[in-house]
């Protein structure tokens, strides 16, 4: 890893790519290994949204590394609620912390930030803009189950919005991934990764429907619309209903399907999926803390 | 260059824009932070004759002689301006806006949820495309009506 600052997967390399997702593979071979690797390291997180699974995915990779973190709480009770500025924050909390993690609402805020601070900072999701440790988290999953190379992968539902869609769409232009997008057409990808997938050459169709591509897909990627999107109820209930799957509709997929949802769900994927040996979303979840916990490896190893 | 002359004077010493496409006169200084403030003498010929273009504008700014990075910024609006240094009634310097890689301040990002567009210190920066300019920090992608974006403030 020769980042200082993860910002957007747009930076990631296949080679880059590679390295944080073997080093997860050997953490999470043996994770009590790693116990001692960075004692006393400290992270700092700095979420401007709420966060439930990247938050504590993060503070328990730093803690299986032996470091800790400092949290900054929630927006409500900080000097952000004093108008303080987020190049001011991050300044402050990085004389606190080895590397920090910043979630904030708006797109550009992690690029700015990074540009503020001399720690390491890792992109936690930025508005609709990127998300890349999700998506490392993704393709270690992905490797998993399907490999990496030669796959159709299928991505569907809010795919302008969808910060972990940007993020993975543009990572696996590294790989050979032929890649089908699946959406409403009000929730089709946004103009700049459009421009950014054609510039790399990728291999990209849309849909509107899942029918015409399922039965060739070794992956299934979905995101939750949501309702916010639409001007009113019916509109969205009549279209979100359109991009939910249950285990019915896999049965025309294939066998070894794998089907993944960066979480949390509402109906877009029915519970009775969970049964199937198609589910990887929760081991996805669970993905999260070996790839943080290499990539926090990677990062303050440099730093020494 | 007679019909111009008619139209507008001739200057002393400044900057003549010439060639802008018809009807981006005021957007070229709005660019050039040109108002009712500023305090230069400024002319503008709006849709006058042109060999070149049919129809084109024209600016002349007297006393000020613009910098190669203002010129540059004007390629996104006016690609077939040219730009006349004159002193003492003479043109010294005659040449082409080039397009620059990086646009830093003059544009606003349209998006409102791009961090630049808040209150923090840091200013605006667009990566020029061969057709279009794209913001360093939200990745926004402007490719119709730029000079919409033109931040006067």
């Amino acid at each position: 890893m020769r980042h200082d600052h993860v910002i957007s997967a747009k930076q990631l390399s296949r080679a880059g790519i590679e390295e944080v997702l073997d080093r997860a593979a050997e953490i999470a071979a043996d994770p009590s290994a790693w116990g001692h690797r960075h004692e006393g390291a400290l992270l700092g997180l700095c979420f401007f949204e709420p966060s439930t699974r990247t938050k504590m995915s993060f503070t328990a990779a730093a803690k299986r590394l032996g470091g800790d973190v400092v949290d900054m709480g929630p927006v409500g009770s900080s000097s952000v609620k004093k108008g303080e500025s987020l190049a001011d924050t991050v300044r402050v909390v990085e004389g606190y912390a080895d590397a920090l993690v910043l979630r904030h609402p708006s797109e550009g805020s992690a690029k700015m930030a990074s540009e503020f601070v001399d720690v390491p900072l890792i992109n936690a999701g930025d508005g609709a803009g990127q998300h890349p440790t999700q998506t490392l988290l993704d393709l270690y999953t992905i490797r998993e189950s399907a490999g990496l190379d030669d796959i159709t992968v299928g991505i569907m539902g809010d795919l302008k919005y969808g910060r972990t869609v940007h993020s993975l769409a543009h990572a696996l232009t590294n790989f050979d991934v032929r890649q089908h997008f699946v959406s409403p057409e009000s929730l089709e990808l946004p103009r700049s990764v459009r421009y950014d997938l054609h510039e790399e050459g990728a291999s990209i169709k849309e849909h509107r429907t899942l029918d015409p591509v399922l039965s060739e897909l070794d992956v299934l990627y979905v995101t939750r619309i949501q309702r916010e999107r639409f001007p009113d109820e019916s509109e969205y209930r009549a279209i979100a209903g359109e991009y939910q799957i249950d285990a019915a509709t896999l049965e025309d997929g294939r066998d070894d399907l794998t089907v993944m949802h960066p979480l949390p769900r509402v109906d877009e994927i029915a519970h009775d999926v969970d049964d199937t040996d198609h589910a990887a979303y929760f081991q996805q979840a669970h993905n999260g803390v070996p790839v943080r916990m290499a990539l926090l490896d990677l990062l303050l190893e440099g730093e020494r | 260059m007679s019909d111009h002359e008619l139209r507008v004077s001739k200057i002393r010493n400044g900057t003549v824009v010439d060639h802008i496409a018809a009807g981006q006169a005021l957007n070229v200084l709005a660019i050039l932070g040109i108002d009712t403030d500023s305090g230069e003498t400024v002319s503008v010929g709006m849709r006058v004759p042109s060999d070149r273009l049919g129809t084109k504008d024209i600016v002349k700014v007297e006393g000020r002689e613009l910098s190669q990075d203002e010129v540059d910024v004007l390629s996104l609006i006016a690609p077939a301006a040219t730009i006349n240094i004159v002193r003492d009634f003479d043109v010294v310097e005659k040449h082409r806006v080039e397009r620059p890689d990086v646009v830093t301040g003059v544009l606003s990002c349209p998006n409102r949820h791009c961090i630049t567009t808040g209150d923090e210190p840091v200013d605006s920066r667009f990566d020029v495309l061969d057709d279009g300019i794209r913001c360093q920090y939200c990745e926004t992608i402007v490719r119709e009506h730029i000079a919409d974006h033109i931040d006067v403030g």
